[in-house]
C-alpha cells in the first residue's frame, strides 16, 4: 500500500529541509515537525517512502556536500567537516571512508588533480549522494 | 528573469542504448559524456543547438529508492511519459528520414492549428512531438 499523496508532500518537506540545512543540528523531532508527523510515524513513513531512514539520508547528504567542497574548493578536510555539520573530524573521516571508499584527503587529492568534472552542481546534488546500497555493503547502517 | 530552458532530463532504460538511439537514429550530437564516481553525466543536443541539452539518465539511486525507480522505469517502458516537443524545419522530410532509420512513429505528419506535427517514441518508450510550426506560431 502506498501512502496518500499529502503524506509524501510532508515527508518531502523534511527531506528538502535536510538538503537545504544539512549543516544544522537536525534531529528527528525537528524533522518530524516539518513533516507534520509524530516521531515514530515519521521515521517509519520516511523509510517506507524513500527506502532509507532520515538519519541515513542526512548523513549521505552531508557526505555528498563534503565531496562537492573537497572537489571544488581549497578548504581543508577539517574545514569541510565543520562546513557540512560534523562535530568531530574523526566521525567525519570514518563516515566518509565508509560511504565513499577512500579518505577525504585522498578524494580531494584525486579530484583536485584531475579537475572537477563538467557536471552541473544541481545534478551532482541530486545524483551523487552515496546511497543506501553502499551503506549496506559497508555495514554502516544506522537507525535515526 | 528566466530566459530559457537549457537542460531537460529524459529518463531512459539504458544509457548506452539511448545514446545510440539519440545519435544514430535522431542525429543528435553528444554534448558531454563524463563520469564521476558511479554517476554518468550524458547529454545530447540537436545539431546546431548545443545550448539545449537532453540529459539521458536511468532512474535509480540515489535520486530514487529502488521501488520508485522501478515504477518510473515501468512508466517509461509502458509509454506513459511524454518528454516534450521538438521542432523541425520540414516535418514530412524529417519524418521520412527518421522512419527510414527505424524510429517508431505514433502518428504521421498532420496539419494542426499550430503547424504540421508527427509524434514518435524514443527507444525507451518516451513520446515526443515533432512539429513544423506555422509562421503565426513560430514563437517569435
Amino acid at each position: 500500500m502506498h501512502e496518500p499523496i499529502p503524506v509524501y508532500v510532508h515527508l518531502r518537506r523534511a527531506k528538502d529541509l535536510m538538503d537545504r540545512e544539512y549543516a544544522r543540528e537536525l534531529d528527528v523531532p525537528a524533522l518530524a515537525r516539518e513533516a507534520h508527523a509524530s516521531r515514530a510515524h515519521f521515521v517509519r513513513s520516511f523509510k517506507k517512502a524513500f527506502g532509507e531512514t532520515p538519519h541515513q539520508y542526512l548523513l549521505q547528504r552531508r557526505i555528498e556536500r563534503a565531496k562537492e567542497f573537497l572537489r571544488s574548493t581549497g578548504l581543508s578536510v577539517t574545514e569541510v567537516s565543520i562546513e557540512v555539520g560534523f562535530r568531530s573530524l574523526g566521525s567525519f573521516s570514518a563516515a566518509f571512508r565508509a560511504l565513499v571508499g577512500e579518505s577525504p584527503s585522498d578524494y580531494a587529492r584525486r579530484w583536485r588533480a584531475a579537475g572537477a568534472p563538467p557536471i552541473p552542481a544541481c545534478f551532482t546534488l541530486m545524483h551523487t549522494r552515496p546511497h543506501r546500497a553502499l551503506f549496506e555493503k559497508q555495514g554502516t547502517d544506522q537507525q535515526a | 528573469m528566466i530566459t530559457a530552458l537549457s537542460h531537460t532530463t529524459i529518463w531512459v532504460l539504458d544509457q548506452d542504448e539511448a545514446l545510440e538511439f539519440y545519435t544514430q537514429k535522431l542525429g543528435f550530437e553528444v554534448n558531454t559524456d563524463a563520469t564521476m564516481d558511479d554517476f554518468r553525466w550524458l547529454t545530447v543536443s540537436p545539431p546546431e543547438r548545443p545550448d539545449y541539452e537532453l540529459v539521458l539518465l536511468v532512474p535509480g539511486a540515489p535520486m530514487m529508492d529502488e521501488q520508485s525507480a522501478e515504477q518510473v522505469k515501468a512508466l517509461v517502458a509502458k509509454g506513459a511519459l511524454g518528454a516534450g516537443a521538438f521542432e523541425t524545419e520540414h516535418c514530412q522530410k524529417t519524418y521520412d528520414e527518421l522512419s527510414s532509420r527505424g524510429v517508431t512513429f505514433l502518428s504521421e505528419p498532420t496539419e494542426r492549428f499550430y503547424g504540421i506535427e508527427a509524434t514518435f517514441r524514443d527507444n525507451s518508450g518516451n513520446w515526443f512531438s515533432m512539429t513544423q510550426r506555422t509562421a503565426a506560431n513560430d514563437g517569435n
